[in-house]
């Protein structure tokens, strides 16, 4: 069960995915696969995922985005570890 | 032999301390090739520890330290062979890898190594040996085996069991997880964190640092908080093997080898 994400969380998420990965943040929708719009690997997504933990002082167990592809899911198991 | 250039990994003396890079395009996979190198290491560092007072085990690479064992390679010896022989190959392999890896975790000086990105399985194992594990933020740590069906055969249980506290050895291996550099070092498993790239450098501060202090002292101190677990090691191999023989392997192998997808490395 994953809780609703706020939408200042998905915002951070997003801007924070346009600045290290150097896409137009214009260009990122909150429902698309991110895997191919941010043009990533599962090794990229690691690195995504340990930037997202630092950010948010938060632990998220990889298997928690088991199936998950796109930024608003992503959000939503990320706002129920805040 | 003070300098190597090697194809997977290359080592040379920098003020006082023995620096191996890890250099095997696209992760530091170990594999064959990378085994030959190693145990060629582990052959010259009797040799070199006498000219030095640490080593420095670090990668080149930006994806990270080592994503582990050569997987693909795995598969394909498996696809090869008969299961007799790929088993024994299997075997033989891990004696290989367990002689490299007790010769660093008993080497006779400081050893340190100096992680970033991917710190996964074999990789992780690597590691391990070392006394001291510096990280960079960038660091995450994995022991992925029992997704494959199998668990760490570099000799990772042991020493994490060495390290850590039992109740967090068990939640990493039977979730397969990865984990971030804070929560390595909240569970003590990492002493010190550098910030992104930073990771050698700081290691290096580390090793100038010991080098300070009598090298024969730090050996005796080094073996007598360290010891070395022979006999959960060997039975490590022998539970890997027995594992590795089952079809869910042979599943899970061709899972992450004919994987087209961006996802491979996670659960």
């Amino acid at each position: 069960m994953s809780v609703p994400a706020s939408d200042h969380t998905l915002n951070e998420i997003l801007n924070l995915a346009a600045a290290h990965f150097k896409v137009p943040r214009e260009k990122l929708s909150p429902d698309e696969d991110f895997f191919k719009t941010l043009g990533i690997d599962s090794l990229q997504a690691l690195d995504l995922l340990t930037r997202l933990e630092h950010h948010f002082s938060i632990e998220l167990p990889d298997y928690e985005l088991q199936g998950v592809s796109d930024f608003r899911t992503l959000a939503n198991r990320i706002q129920a570890r805040l | 032999m003070n300098e190597f250039k090697g194809r997977t990994l290359s080592w040379q003396i920098v003020n006082g301390a023995i620096e191996l890079a890890l250099h095997r395009d696209p992760c530091n996979e170990i594999g064959s090739l990378t085994l030959e190198e190693l145990e060629k290491f582990a052959t010259a560092l009797p040799l070199l520890a006498n000219d030095a007072h640490a080593l420095i085990i670090h990668s080149t690479l930006k994806a990270g330290f080592s994503a582990g064992a050569d997987l693909r390679e795995l598969f394909q010896r498996g696809q090869e062979l008969d299961k007799a022989a790929a088993l024994r190959g299997v075997r033989e392999f891990l004696e290989r890898i367990h002689s490299v890896m007790n010769a660093l975790d008993a080497a006779p000086l400081t050893t340190i190594a100096a992680v970033h990105g991917v710190t996964f399985g074999g990789g992780f194992e690597l590691a391990l040996v070392c006394d001291i594990i510096v990280a960079d933020r960038m660091a995450r740590f994995c022991f992925p085996e029992l997704r494959l069906g199998l668990i760490p055969g570099f000799g990772g249980i042991p020493r994490l069991k060495r390290d850590l506290g039992n109740a967090v050895v068990r939640d990493l291996l039977l979730t397969g997880r990865s984990f971030n550099v804070m929560k390595a070092q909240q569970i003590g498993l990492v002493s010190q964190i550098a910030a992104e790239g930073e990771a050698l450098r700081i290691a290096r501060a580390t090793a100038s640092q010991v080098g300070k202090f009598d090298g024969r002292t730090a050996a005796a101190a080094k073996e007598f908080m360290k010891p070395i677990p022979y006999a959960e090691l060997k039975r490590e191999i022998d539970i890997f093997c027995d594992l590795y023989s089952r079809p869910t392997v042979e599943e899970g192998l061709r899972r992450f080898v004919e994987n087209e997808g961006p996802q491979p490395y996670l659960p």
